[in-house]
């Protein structure tokens, strides 16, 4: 879709008898308020957005259990030896002291979405005119036979980051000679599709270098996954005969656990195993249920707005929204706050608001400087956010352009993490 | 390397149905020896070629983007060298006919070649000198006959700053506001003219980087101009 300013200033001015209605409602209680719950790639971006551009005339609180945050894309990274947990972790220090962002830190347990307002665990309620939901995935009940979220010290997720990377990192690193190291993979659609088969990269690359004759089995309900021929051809070239996928067409769905065993089943066949990696089936974050927007696991919403389709009120970004063809990414949820920072600042004060438009791109690192990428743009239309062109790296490609995206890959962590905390 | 080829291909194929008496015709080297008297200010070639001002130019087909060393190349060249580019016929016809087109900060302060026939002849003089030229075909796509000058309507266009810090949201996924070049190079505060003339050589894949032409792809003039008014005017 090719666009130009005299076609939006059209759609701003067809726009304005929608936009009188919000605007008085704000007023009745002085300036609008916008509550957004969650703080990573999504939530903390449009905190970040709507308090920038609408200069003091909405008030902006951000809602966030975690003083510190780490950023689930490039954890994997850390677990491979390649960053220090410090080098993933932010403070919202500058989102309240440049930005004016009202930071809680307490988690948000219930919306009462016709007085619109969040109560708190810690008790009291917080009012908002629209409400942000940007809280990640939460696991599916049952999803992987014997393991529920109490067994995630003995078999970690490590599929939210911080304290569970920390503890694959270190079962990692323990493991004897010569052990075997499971993963149990995500069926669709989850958070960072590549994520998973970069994370067996990472595994295998520490395992190369510290326990060479280890083993990596992945248990895979999936018959093919994201940059599947750049990843197998970066295995059988850094890690020959080290990682054994398999697939579901060899029974990789049918799999069962026992965390007090340390077992694993596979399609009938049991293995004792040194370390496992459940990732478990997502849904969206567990508030998106509480307020009563969800179908099936997700929350879908509407492209051009990210409001939810149950209620206007409620914009949902990244993972937990179900909004067409782009992948539950950090690049995805950052690229659609913006859009929906726009909508609710057009929505309450209106300002200018423009078409969507939503981009993402994904790096994987394979082995030391072999960096791949895949990404597309993306429009709205009223059906979903459609995909309208991508790219993605080729196999056989030099080690030079290989480690150049590598390196884009390090300058693209330190613009995004700008982008979203300031 | 594949999606340069690919595209350069489809490229001369368009170009070769449109200038089908160019097609088949790679340039006369004796007439390019006269071309090249203009570059030999600043570059050598042949037996005991040497850098001067620009680098030498000996081997220079199949060589890759910045790679002699010792000389001080521009970041942009550097970057496409790091990116994979390896010069051929084809983008060594493209540089040559616009080098500010082609890498923005390009040290070579020379306007251009925009006669498409010296250019094939010039490239066939250089091919001489090139290390294997048995391996270059003599039928190579061929020098380019459209024109990447950016339209002096479109240069003129005044951005609107206002408009172009909205787009900008999508370009601050990866490139900082605070002038960062690592990896990801610095946007801020360039001249509008660089910045546009930039952005139209990756919508008309004439510059090479996938991720930036789908991004300058999808860009219409006006919103072009309104990114490099809000980026010239963002100091680092």
């Amino acid at each position: 879709m090719k666009l130009n300013r005299r076609l939006f200033m059209g759609g701003a001015a067809a726009g304005a008898a929608t936009l009188a209605a919000p605007m008085a409602q704000a007023s009745t209680h002085g300036k609008p308020r916008v509550v957004v719950i969650g703080g990573g790639a999504g939530g903390a971006t449009a905190a970040r957005y709507i308090a920038k551009d609408s200069k003091g005339e909405i008030d902006v609180t951000l809602i966030e259990p975690s003083r510190s945050y780490y950023t689930c894309f490039f954890s994997n990274l850390y677990i491979g030896g390649f960053r220090d947990l410090t080098s993933i972790a932010h403070s919202y220090g500058k989102l309240a002291a440049d930005f004016g962002v009202n930071v809680v830190h307490d988690w948000a347990v219930g919306i009462d979405r016709d007085a619109r307002t969040v109560s708190l665990a810690g008790g009291g309620t917080m009012p908002y005119d629209r409400l942000i939901l940007s809280p990640g995935i939460d696991f599916v009940d049952g999803a992987v036979e014997g393991w529920d979220v109490s067994h995630q010290n003995a078999m970690p997720h490590a599929y939210k980051a911080g304290s569970q990377s920390e503890l694959l990192k270190a079962q990692i690193e323990a493991m004897p000679e010569g052990g075997i190291f499971a993963m149990i993979a995500p069926p669709n659609p989850f958070r960072c599709p590549p994520g998973p088969y970069e994370r067996i990269s990472m595994v295998a690359h520490v395992l190369k270098a510290r326990n060479p004759t280890a083993k990596i089995i992945v248990a895979d309900p999936k018959d093919k996954f994201s940059k599947m021929a750049l990843f197998q051809e970066g295995w059988a070239d850094h890690y020959p005969g080290m990682i054994d996928w398999i697939g579901s067409d060899f029974g990789g769905g049918n799999v069962s656990v026992n965390p007090d065993a340390m077992t694993v089943t596979i399609d009938g066949e049991e293995t004792k195993v040194d370390v496992c990696n459940v990732i478990p089936a997502m849904k969206a974050g567990r508030i998106c249920e509480l307020a009563g927007i969800t179908d099936g696991n997700w929350v879908p919403v509407n492209p051009h707005t990210m409001q939810a389709r149950a209620d206007e009120n409620i914009h949902v970004l990244g993972d937990a929204s179900q909004q067409g063809d782009m992948p539950k990414s950090g690049f995805a949820a950052n690229s659609q706050a913006k859009v929906a920072a726009m909508a609710v600042r057009a929505a309450l004060t209106g300002s200018k608001q423009f078409p969507a438009k939503f981009t993402n791109t994904c790096w994987s690192l394979i082995d030391t400087d072999d960096g791949v990428k895949v990404g597309a743009s993306y429009e709205a239309t009223d059906e979903k956010i459609a995909k309208v062109d991508g790219f993605i790296s080729q196999t056989g490609e030099d080690a030079t352009l290989r480690k150049a995206t590598y390196e884009e890959s390090i300058g693209w962590y330190a613009g995004i993490t700008a982008d979203m905390f300031g | 390397m594949d999606w340069i080829r690919r595209s350069f291909y489809s490229l001369a194929a368009v170009v070769a149905s449109a200038f089908p008496s160019l097609a088949n015709d790679i340039g006369q080297a004796d007439k390019g020896e006269a071309v090249f008297r203009e570059c030999a200010r600043c570059h050598s070639v042949g037996e005991g070629a040497k850098n001067r001002v620009g680098p030498h130019l000996n081997g220079i087909f199949g060589r890759r983007a910045a790679a002699v060393d010792g000389f001080n190349y521009s970041n942009g060249l550097t970057r496409m060298g790091k990116d994979g580019l390896v010069w051929d016929f084809d983008l060594l016809d493209r540089y040559v006919e616009n080098p500010k087109a082609f890498a923005s900060d390009t040290r070579m302060a020379y306007k251009g070649l925009k006669d498409a026939g010296q250019r094939a002849d010039l490239l066939a003089f250089l091919r001489r000198y090139s290390d294997d030229p048995g391996n270059i075909p003599e039928a190579a796509p061929t020098a380019s006959g459209t024109d990447h000058a950016v339209d002096a309507a479109i240069l003129a266009l005044q951005g609107d700053p206002e408009y172009g810090e909205y787009l900008s949201s999508e370009c601050t996924s990866c490139h900082q506001l605070d002038g960062d070049n690592d990896g990801i190079p610095a946007i801020v505060g360039w001249p509008t003219e660089d910045f546009v003339v930039a952005m139209h050589a990756y919508k008309d894949k004439f510059r090479p980087h996938p991720v930036m032409q789908m991004m300058a792809g999808r860009l219409s003039n006006e919103e072009i101009a309104a990114l490099a008014a809000y980026f010239g005017a963002a100091a680092p």
